[in-house]
């Protein structure tokens, strides 16, 4: 049985409500029922067959090809199954995940792997702003499971994470980790202004010296023994993390944000 | 049955379901880790009076531990859950906690949980933190040293306690070499202890005593120096008798290390002073695990 295939005819002007097409809401029915579903996009409802030419019938693997931009709310509450996307994909990528993986070859828009849950998604391009955050008005972000960037991400990457992990290879922009309450996030590149804005807990390991601000204290270098371990979880992954010589133990240590709870820290590799 | 002149009883060892639980301590070096493990398992030789048995089942290479540093293998049994959980945790905090360099991680990752690290997190006194890593959570404790790192959890199994043999030799000397090559070798079969220091004992009991306090008293019938004086199992010429005995985590774990500790004895034989492997049990009413010497050894 080979992957539902899902190919873009064309690019709509108006953004696309994806969030139908999760391998639980497939599972059990026929290519013709699911060229019948209706998409959101604007003001109009749009027929899957209207928009995608679908080959395939593994419900469980789904492979979305042509994708753009505005193609939002891929993998919304996935529970189970594996969704590919060929191309960017919009805004509320992977947004409350429960199980599962998605993964992406090209960037992806805001709110990427917001208040996800559990599983696994993997963005080969760059994301936008609040990754694996809260949406606006919630008061966690992220619960669980694992977020892997291989580009930069925007700002605000882990507002308000409540647990799980978020590995960047490239850049971060400014406010990551903000509002954190825990949990883990691993920049390789350059972090932005107002790290750890207001993190309660949690962990920011940084590969780059970062521009802290005062509320960040210093409690000096130190070898930690959780830190190898952490990197023998990344062994599995096809990223740079999973590199030997981006292991690191001796990590300069800074408790923040003292104008919050100031539990959280930035490990500096030294 | 006779083994190279020693004499195979045609008896039976009678064992007790236990739980038990496993962890792993790693410390800078081995040296540490086996200071930490071997606090950890101290005063454990016997649930009678300590509350669990606990034993070392083996040193661990760096690529065997959870943080690739040198660590020892740890096994705790006790009669029930509960009395496991709390001398688990009370050894682990007393013992490893305190221990330079020292982490804890769960040896068992099936049956059921029972708090490792999940209690002694509150020594951190609210600087503690918490990681989940690869699906396991982690307990970072701020210490003088540096930090304690330890798994929240591990598992509690279905185990055995009290299989055993007897070793009857010619002499103290030769008794207790005859033990320590058996001990040498069982210590190279998994998912055993030998709780008793040294893996021997020189004290085996028997249920009831005269006194009316006491519920386990010595085992006159194999005192050498009662043979004249009680209804003894020893003939003449025996002179000294030891006792190994081994906690394990199935009936097939007991039974092959009996075999190969007893097989050590023999291989010392007769010639060394070796008379008779016998075994130490109740007639058989008390315990439902029963270790038959000489189907072990046939």
């Amino acid at each position: 049985m080979s992957a539902l295939t899902l190919t873009l005819k064309y690019r709509p002007d108006q953004r696309v409500d994806m969030s139908p097409l999760v391998c639980q809401n497939l599972q059990g029915m026929e290519p013709t029922e699911i060229a019948g579903l209706e998409l959101q996009s604007g003001k109009c409802r749009l027929r899957v067959d209207q928009l995608f030419n679908i080959s395939g019938s593994d419900t469980q693997t789904i492979v979305i090809k042509n994708s753009f931009e505005k193609l939002d709310f891929i993998g919304k509450e996935l529970d189970g199954g594996s969704i590919t996307v060929e191309g960017d994909a919009g805004a509320y990528l992977a947004m409350g995940m429960k199980s599962g993986d998605i993964k992406v070859t090209g960037n992806a828009g805001l709110y990427a792997g917001c208040e996800l849950k559990k599983g696994y998604l993997e963005v080969s391009g760059n994301v936008g702003d609040f990754l694996g955050g809260a949406l606006p008005g919630n008061k966690m972000g992220m619960k669980g499971g694992l977020i892997l960037v291989k580009g930069n991400a925007g700002e605000r990457v882990g507002d308000h994470l409540r647990r799980g992990m978020i590995l960047i290879e490239g850049n971060a922009g400014d406010y990551c980790g903000s509002r954190m309450i825990a949990g883990t996030i691993a920049v390789m590149g350059q972090t932005g202004r107002y790290l750890g804005y207001a993190m309660r807990r949690g962990t920011l390991l940084l590969w780059n010296p970062p521009l802290l601000s005062a509320s960040f204290n210093d409690c000096g270098t130190h070898t930690l023994v959780f830190l190898p371990m952490l990197f023998n979880a990344f062994k599995t992954l096809n990223s740079r993390f999973a590199d030997a010589s981006a292991a690191f133990n001796r990590v300069q240590r800074y408790a923040g944000d003292m104008a919050e709870m100031g539990r959280g820290e930035v490990l500096v590799k030294k | 049955m006779i083994i190279n002149g020693v004499s195979i009883d045609a008896t039976f060892a009678e064992a007790f379901p236990m739980k038990a639980t496993r962890a792993i301590i790693t410390a800078q070096n081995e040296k540490w880790a086996l200071i930490a493990a071997q606090a950890m398992t101290g005063f454990a030789t016997s649930v009678i009076a300590c509350g669990c048995e606990a034993g070392i089942e083996r040193t661990l290479n760096p690529d065997e531990t959870p943080d690739g540093r040198p660590g020892v293998s740890i096994m705790i049994f006790a009669m029930g859950g509960k009395g496991l959980a709390k001398q688990l945790e009370t050894r682990a905090g007393q013992c490893v906690l305190t221990s330079p360099t020292s982490a804890l991680f769960a040896g068992i990752d099936g049956g059921t949980r029972i708090p490792l690290g999940k209690n002694l997190r509150y020594f951190g006194d609210g600087f503690q933190i918490a990681k989940v890593i690869a699906g396991k959570r982690y307990w970072r404790v701020p210490v003088m040293d540096g930090e304690f790192l330890t798994e929240a959890t591990t598992g509690q199994v279905d185990a055995i306690g009290g299989g055993n043999f007897l070793v009857l030799a010619e002499s103290q000397p030769q008794a207790l070499a005859a033990c320590e090559a058996a001990i040498d070798e069982m210590k190279k079969i998994p998912n055993v202890i030998m709780p008793f220091p040294g893996g021997v004992v020189r004290s085996g009991s028997k249920v009831g005593s005269k006194y009316k306090a006491l519920n386990a008293s010595t085992n006159d019938a194999f005192c050498p120096t009662l043979k004249g004086m009680t209804h003894t199992d020893l003939s003449p010429e025996i002179e000294s008798v030891m006792e190994i005995v081994i906690d394990g985590l199935s009936k097939e774990d007991i039974a092959q290390s009996m075999r190969v500790g007893i097989q050590a004895v023999c291989d010392l034989g007769a010639e060394n002073g070796i008379k008779r492997i016998s075994a130490g049990n109740y007639g058989g009413k008390l315990g439902p695990f029963h270790f038959h010497l000489q189907e072990i050894m046939a």
